[in-house]
């Protein structure tokens, strides 16, 4: 059983602290003049991939907790960067039934992963595994089905990250993540 | 007194005042004068890879268009003129680091297989089980993994001296470390990820009453500050070219002659032997036993080059106008509400660390690079650094002489930037 090593490694109290820190933010403060002047100081591509919907993700990401439930769990790390994140499934009868992540990363990780909990919950693992194959192609870049779009939602959002092509990685290591906890595979490094 | 004389910023005259004509030596560098996402490139990832100056890119060129050919080996013109351009910069990396003999430099790629070469040839040879390392807590991977690596294969133990707050070794528990199975010292002469210059001659000196040989990893302080091996009494110093505005490839791995002398050849292959036959093989004399196969010919030449370079503008104004910038830098982002800089050793070279709260250095790297400025955000393969000071990563602003307070300018203003994009 994965969740064993994975306490162990997120258990540090280095994350645990920052994690802390970053969840006591409290509510936003960002008054209407800063987003304007934000919205001023971002140049286009800039400004796609660091959408208020992100930045709140990465603020007060959502489902950000250890699962006592989880039957399932994957570890996932970028060498690179040092993102380290662990997803948490409870599986039941072939549906995801709670997610949850943990861990440490940038803004874009952060989101990805946050947004990915959202996304998953109540679906079944064919259909979850189905929007990881779409949101890869839409942060590769690579064409995807007319219909993908309507399964992606808001999740279009990571789109602007195809134009980052060394964010991608960020983007993409929460789902790999879950994918490898659907699978039973405990590690998963996208380096 | 924590830095050995030698290696003190300090040393390079802190009163006279910064006239480094800043503009003429830019010139010097082709790559410098480009745009990247439509703002003038601002370079400040020194510590990780170094620029080329057009003199440098021209003698390698010249090689190429004039003098190539394989090297030691033929009677044919070509091939002498190759080989004495070749040893030129053997010479000329000689006198850089004050060696008392060229053949005491090899070549190597650069300091990670130079480190490599000293942990097959005298590592695999002479360190046994129970025996022990010691390395420091500021180590780049390049000078963990290898230590790491050997104690795992003889069972020998990696000891390793903690730091302070503000990155500075403790020399106290440094010597405490020392006991009969201390066998070998490896340690960075300058942080890639702190910029503390470490107090390697006294340190060197303390291992030495044990009788115990020390490795220096000089990939950080090489481009910056003057060497001299002989003054430091180091039994092996490593470094890149391509730190020290040479191209990739090139690099050395000095040894001591007489330690040199009785260690394991590295790689087997041409050049390195005296003679072979099926039974056995009898291998070459320094330095040429340590270079196994064609080396990076156009690279170590260029790296000969790159020191000439450096002479002739003049290393320690160079020094200068560098502290200068980091004394500049350190007190502009100090001066940003949320900035937190990592590393503040008394004596530092030209690296700048730093981590903003709440905000990941790889959005900050990412949103510099918009604005055309070039850092490097991650754990500048230190991880154990970074688990010292409780942070994933860092943002690391690191420079060089041709780097101007204008562009520490645009640093700080982008980095308000930042913040405010993440208020």
């Amino acid at each position: 059983m994965a969740i064993a090593n994975c306490q162990l490694a997120i258990g540090q109290p280095t994350e645990a602290a920052t994690w802390a820190r970053e969840n006591s933010i409290g509510e936003s403060t960002k008054s209407a003049f800063g987003i304007w002047q934000s919205a001023i100081l971002l140049m286009s591509e800039l400004s796609e991939l660091y959408q208020q919907v992100i930045l709140d993700h990465n603020k007060k990401p959502r489902n950000f907790r250890r699962l006592e439930s989880a039957n399932h769990s994957a570890e996932g790390f970028n060498p690179l960067c040092g993102d380290h994140l662990t997803v948490y499934l409870n599986l039941e009868d072939d549906s995801v039934k709670e997610v949850s992540f943990e861990g440490s990363g940038c803004a874009i990780s952060k989101a990805a992963a946050s947004m990915m909990t959202q996304a998953v919950k109540g679906k079944t693992k064919q259909s979850a595994e189905a929007l990881f194959t779409d949101f890869h192609r839409m942060v590769t870049g690579e064409d995807y089905a007319p219909d993908a779009a309507e399964r992606l939602g808001n999740l279009k959002i990571f789109e602007g990250v195809r134009e980052f092509p060394v964010r991608v990685k960020c983007a993409t290591l929460p789902w790999h993540t879950m994918h490898a906890a659907l699978n039973n595979e405990e590690l998963v490094s996208t380096e | 007194m924590l830095a050995a004389k030698t290696t003190s910023m300090d040393e390079v005259n802190p009163v006279e005042p910064d006239t480094w004509d800043v503009e003429r030596i830019r010139r010097d560098f082709p790559v410098l004068h480009q745009t990247v996402n439509g703002k003038p490139l601002v370079y400040l990832d020194n510590a990780a890879s170094s620029q080329v100056p057009q003199v440098v890119i021209e003698r390698g060129s010249m090689y190429l268009e004039q003098e190539h050919s394989n090297i030691h080996r033929g009677v044919h013109y070509l091939s002498q003129k190759a080989t004495t351009a070749y040893e030129g910069a053997r010479e000329t990396v000689k006198r850089f680091i004050n060696a008392r003999e060229a053949k005491e430099c090899v070549f190597v790629r650069g300091t990670t297989e130079g480190i490599n070469l000293v942990m097959h040839g005298y590592g695999r040879k002479f360190i046994e089980r129970d025996d022990e390392i010691i390395i420091s807590a500021m180590e780049h991977h390049a000078n963990i993994v290898p230590w790491q690596m050997l104690c795992e294969e003889k069972g020998a133990r990696l000891r390793v001296i903690p730091m302070n707050d503000a990155g500075e070794l403790l020399l106290d528990d440094y010597h405490g470390l020392f006991n009969e199975r201390t066998k070998f010292v490896a340690l960075s002469h300058i942080s890639n990820a702190l910029g503390t210059i470490n107090p390697v001659k006294e340190m060197i000196e303390h291992a030495h009453k044990y009788g115990v040989p020390v490795l220096i990893d000089g990939a950080q302080s090489a481009p910056h500050i003057p060497l001299d091996v002989q003054d430091l009494d180091c039994d092996f110093f490593a470094f890149s070219g391509h730190k020290m505005f040479a191209p990739t490839g090139s690099g050395v791995i000095y040894g001591k002659a007489s330690l040199f002398e009785k260690m394991n050849p590295f790689q087997g292959g041409g050049d390195m032997i005296r003679s072979v036959t099926f039974e056995k093989t009898t291998f070459a004399d320094l330095p040429n036993k340590f270079e196994a196969g064609t080396p990076a010919i156009a690279s170590q030449i260029g790296l000969g080059a790159a020191i000439d370079y450096l002479n002739e503008i003049g290393r320690e104004q160079a020094a200068r106008h560098e502290h200068e910038l980091l004394r500049y830098a350190t007190e502009q982002l100090a001066a940003i509400e949320g900035v937190r800089i990592i590393g503040t050793a008394k004596e530092k070279a030209s690296v700048l660390s730093f981590v903003i709260d709440e905000i990941h250095p790889h959005d900050i790297g990412t949103i510099l690079d918009q604005e055309g400025i070039a850092v490097r955000a991650g754990h500048h393969c230190a991880q154990p650094v970074m688990q010292r000071f409780n942070i994933p990563a860092t943002a690391r602003a690191s420079f060089a002489f041709y780097n101007t307070k204008e562009e520490v300018d645009v640093l700080a203003a982008t980095i308000r930037k930042v913040i405010e994009i993440f208020s």
